[in-house]
């Protein structure tokens, strides 16, 4: 229960940041909104457009509409492919975190560290790491007989994107899940081993389902990241080998800034957006009903 | 002065939590409210301390209409079932945490909590944090805060359900005088019959969310107006037996009896009877009473009393017998009610004849 | 099904320099197949421990647990055949209450027909019967706390069944219930169970014999009527009883006692005591107030408690719970006490001196 009293005075702290929010998204939100149903000539006159961008942008057909349909599937395969492997492999190290002693602290604070590095510089840190020529792993694999070439080769340059973001952002996982673990009573611990359950028993009968509301956070936030990855690909790859790790985000970039087409990139940056909150919005749903009909 | 709840009421979403409670709370007396969880306790009590508002019905302190007055502008203070302390303020900050809120003079702090904190037995650990201390403590330190504070109304929510037995039983005693002599209206929830009976006053028997009766609380256990009142007001659960009277004959599911004395009296009809545990006796016949056979399924003894549960042709009893009786589960045994302290209630659970010996209250 | 032997078990954490270093000072003791013990006594007296101790989650730093006579002292918690029904309930969410209850027998191999056929046997003696096939964690405190009770009672070989405190969160009219099935399946099972309580209420109606325990130490260890009737020590004689046992300081001598300048005739005679702390002890239930005849006594309060009454009186500067009888009214504060001098006791240090017939 919440013991907080009710008064409406508070609305009128939340006033700033409503004014905030208004000029630093909002306004600008509306200028894209503008831009997506006009077009330029240059010399800062516009003319109306109609939904012509957002027509170009939904048909594959047209350059543009290639492109994004193609950078879509890209993001989609990404983040698919890098909650599958955050996910258990962040559970799998919250399990093998100590509960208690000395090493708590050092463990948490040194998982803590890739998430305190800023994106470019993670990216820089893996562009430089990957390099075939000089790269400590890029040679290694090289010398190892193992083709690798992150600039000229997709598989390669794809590993390089995924395995960094594991890198990156697991330890943001496997920390939400120890949260959740460490919230789980001893008494549960205490009566399955006198039930006589093995290691694994325990995890399905006692730890997942207890993990499971932290589970949906974690993989939200994932999710999210993910599915709007930008600064590290961009750094690594650039995109490339050709279009192979162009993102949705790298693409609206390079139309945007690249080719100054602010006609199509505003239309494709509105459908970007809106496919991220939808996608959001239907696995926060999703997942909090069948968290619902599971304590039914 | 006095708090008076008017046809209070409070419905949330589909439920009705709190239906047509009035109630006046005068000072100077404690004021306990029974019930079973759920019951609506910590409901009213929210209301009373305008954590939440009514959805109709009015409160009214000394006659002030004090309904819409949210928390921060009433005088109110209110200890819980969980120990809830500042877990980074010491035990002395603790305690004062209200006064410097209300910004007394540091002096009248210093003086208000060394008061209290000696009350409560806490004048050696004033410079701990809650962590270091025990349940009992951590307590004792929640029930300084909410004396030091003096408020008009403070509210007990079963704030001795977490500690242990004896503990309690200090507590309990040394609990109501500590309140009583700041002047406060007092209120005190419980779940335990026991409990109230110990702790005297007045007492409110809630039942899902319903006033079922209120008065001084030895009154209110003698003479229940009604079966709910009772079954609230019993433990071990009271006893009950369904039956018929037709003349001087008693109908029951276990055969019929011939009406013992004090239920001759009652007009022709069904009742229920309700009788306590210590109303119910095994062996030897008392002259007077009602008796059925029945199988013992188990005898628990409490030091100097027994406590006998009996299966009667599928009703539960349960009797309290003085002395240690280890009688076997599955002897076979004679249950003799006394009908001279047993409660008649009519098919709508009215109270249609008070026990004869109820003794003097 | 077995018998649990204590050969001089003791446990400190960390190293033991004295006696005080002890969370659980080394005892005997034997805890007989079949029956029914609780371990009782406030926080932090060692019961939790010593619990711990015979489940496997304790090892102990000094002495043997033997469970018929095999040394189990080392022997890990899912290999001692025991079972145990903690404070708040343990159940598994995602399963069933059947699979719940049948969740030891799988884990120990056996067949799903026999499990089926076990698990019914167990719900239907703890009336879970309609519940099987419903969702555990839906269910309520009680229900829940049935489910851990038959999650141990569903092994065919289990040797004990230990609880800690497993009525703390259950509602008082729900109590009683519980309660009795305990004692319903015990006397139907012929199993040995451990029960861990600070209430008195419930260590006394559930067990055969009681453990008193108080620091660490076992001070006594006796049926429910030795307690209340004989306390061995003046904190059993506090602990057991609601309101506990009076004391007074006193100088005692052959049948009788010196309280202050008030003689106390005694119902046995004692040598003389003139060393250490003398008390003498009464129950409140043996102590009845009077009008006439008895120690001479101040009356402070009368408290109703419903079934009976009871006065708390200042003899001199001792306060005492005394019974006042239904049919007597006190005008003022002067009244009497008189005290059955079969149920006074004698305590020297603490510990209770035996009479003898002189």
């Amino acid at each position: 229960m919440m013991d907080k009293p009710i008064s409406n005075r508070a609305w009128f702290l939340v006033v700033p940041v409503m004014a905030f929010v208004l000029f630093s998204s909002l306004i600008p939100m509306m200028t894209v909104v503008n831009y997506s149903v006009q077009d330029s000539m240059g010399q800062n006159s516009f003319f109306w457009n109609g939904s012509e961008w957002f027509q170009h942008l939904f048909d594959p057909a047209t350059d543009i509409g290639g492109r994004f349909s193609r950078a879509l599937v890209r993001n989609l395969f990404f983040s698919g492919v890098v909650l599958l492997i955050e996910v258990p492999l962040g559970i799998l190290v919250a399990l093998c975190i100590p509960k208690r002693g000395w090493a708590v602290g050092a463990v948490l604070v040194s998982m803590a560290l890739p998430m305190l590095i800023p994106w470019n510089v993670v990216g820089t840190i893996w562009q430089v790491f990957a390099r075939a020529d000089i790269g400590l792993l890029g040679a290694a694999l090289t010398g190892a007989g193992i083709p690798f070439n992150n600039t000229q080769d997709p598989l390669s340059a794809w590993s390089t994107v995924v395995v960094m973001d594991v890198w990156h952002w697991t330890s943001m996982v496997a920390l939400l899940c120890y949260a959740g673990l460490k919230a789980i009573p001893d008494a549960f611990y205490q009566a399955a081993r006198i039930d006589g359950a093995g290691r694994w028993s325990v995890f399905r009968n006692i730890e997942l389902p207890k993990l499971r509301r932290v589970l949906v956070i974690a993989v939200l936030l994932r999710f999210m990241e993910s599915f709007m990855i930008y600064t590290e690909p961009a750094v690594v790859t650039g995109g490339g080998p050709g279009e192979a790790t162009s993102f949705l985000s790298l693409d609206l970039v390079k139309i945007a800034l690249g080719q100054v087409d602010l006609g199509n990139a505003a239309a494709m940056s509105l459908v970007y957006n809106l496919i991220t909150l939808t996608l959001c919005w239907v696995f926060f749903t999703t997942m909090t009903q069948l968290d619902a009909r599971g304590s039914a | 002065m006095s708090l008076q709840l008017e046809h209070v009421g409070f419905v949330q979403g589909p439920d009705t939590l709190i239906q047509d409670v009035s109630l006046t709370l005068a000072r100077g007396t404690l004021h306990v409210l029974l019930g079973a969880t759920l019951a609506g306790k910590t409901t009213l009590m929210r209301l009373m301390a305008g954590l939440d508002k009514p959805t109709s019905g009015r409160l009214l302190l000394d006659g002030r209409d004090i309904t819409g007055v949210p928390v921060r502008r009433r005088s109110v203070a209110m200890v819980y079932q969980q120990f809830v302390n500042y877990p980074t303020l010491s035990v002395y900050e603790n305690i004062a945490s209200p006064l410097r809120v209300a910004g007394v003079a540091r002096a009248e702090i210093e003086r208000r909590v060394r008061v209290a904190a000696k009350l409560l037995r806490l004048d050696a650990m004033l410079d701990r944090m809650p962590a270091q201390l025990s349940g009992g403590q951590q307590q004792r330190t929640a029930i300084a805060r909410a004396l030091v504070k003096r408020a008009e109304l403070v509210l007990l929510d079963e704030p001795l359900g977490n500690l242990d037995y004896k503990l309690r039983e200090e507590l309990r005693e040394e609990l109501p005088r500590l309140f009583a002599e700041t002047g406060a209206i007092l209120v005190y929830a419980t779940t335990e019959p026991a409990e109230a009976l110990l702790l005297g006053g007045d007492t409110a028997a809630l039942s899902e969310g319903r006033l079922v009766q209120a008065g001084p609380t030895a009154a209110l256990y003698r003479h229940p107006l009604t079966l709910e009142a009772a079954r609230v007001f019993s433990d071990p659960p009271l006893n009950e037996l369904a039956m018929e009277k037709r003349d001087a004959v008693l109908l029951t599911e276990h055969g019929d009896r011939p009406a013992p004395a004090p239920l001759l009296g009652l007009p022709d009809g069904r009742y229920r009877l309700g009788f306590r545990a210590d109303a119910v006796t095994v062996g030897a016949k008392p002259p007077g009473s009602l008796s059925f056979e029945g199988t013992v399924s188990v005898t628990e003894i409490n030091g100097s009393e027994s406590f006998v549960h009996v299966d009667v042709g599928g009703d539960a009893w349960v009797c309290l017998i003085p002395g240690v009786h280890d009688l076997l589960p599955g002897a076979s045994t004679a249950l003799h009610i006394d009908a001279r302290r047993a409660f008649v209630f009519d098919a709508g659970g009215a109270l249609a004849s008070r026990p004869v010996l109820a003794e003097a209250v | 099904m077995a018998t649990v032997t204590l050969d001089g078990i003791g446990h400190a954490y960390g190293r033991a320099q004295t006696e005080a270093d002890y969370a659980l000072k080394p005892l005997h003791h034997v805890w007989e197949q079949g029956r029914a013990y609780a371990l009782l006594g406030p926080s932090g007296c060692g019961k939790t421990t010593l619990l711990n101790i015979i489940s496997g989650l304790v090892i102990p730093s000094h002495g043997r647990l033997l469970f018929d006579g095999r040394d189990m002292t080392r022997v890990p918690t899912e290999r001692r055949n025991i079972a145990q029904v903690f404070q708040f309930p343990v159940v598994y969410d995602t399963m069933t209450v059947a699979e719940n209850l049948g969740f030891p027998l799988r884990n120990r191999g056996m067949d799903r027909r026999q499990t089926a056929a076990r698990v019914g046997e167990v719900a239907a003696m703890l009336g879970l019967v309609p519940d099987l096939n419903r969702r555990a964690r839906g269910l309520t405190a009680d229900a829940k706390q049935k489910i851990s009770l038959g999650r141990g009672l569903v092994r065919p070989d289990v040797a004990a069944v230990l609880f800690d405190e497993p009525l703390t969160v259950i509602d008082p009219a729900l109590k009683w219930e519980l309660r009795s099935k305990l004692k319903a399946v015990h006397r139907a099972l012929d199993l040995l169970m451990i029960y861990v309580t600070h209430d008195q209420t419930e260590a006394l109606t559930f067990a055969d014999q009681v453990m008193v325990m108080n620091e660490g130490r076992v001070l006594q260890v006796g049926t429910p009527a030795e307690l209340f009737e004989a306390p061995a020590h003046t904190f059993v004689g506090y602990f057991i009883g609601s309101p506990g046992m009076n004391l007074l300081p006193a100088q005692v001598e052959g049948r009788e006692a010196a309280v202050d300048r008030h003689r106390v005739p005694l119902g046995a005679a004692y040598p003389a005591l003139a060393d250490g702390r003398v008390q003498i002890g009464i129950r409140p239930e043996y102590a009845t107030l009077s009008r006439t005849g008895g120690l001479p006594v101040q009356v402070q309060r009368i408290e109703d408690l419903g079934r009976r009454r009871l006065a708390r009186v200042m003899l001199g500067a001792h306060p005492l719970v005394v019974t006042a009888p239904p049919d007597l009214s006190v005008n003022g504060a002067e009244a009497f006490v008189r005290l059955d001098p079969a149920s006074l006791h004698v305590f020297a240090d603490d510990r209770r001196v035996p009479g003898g017939a002189a």
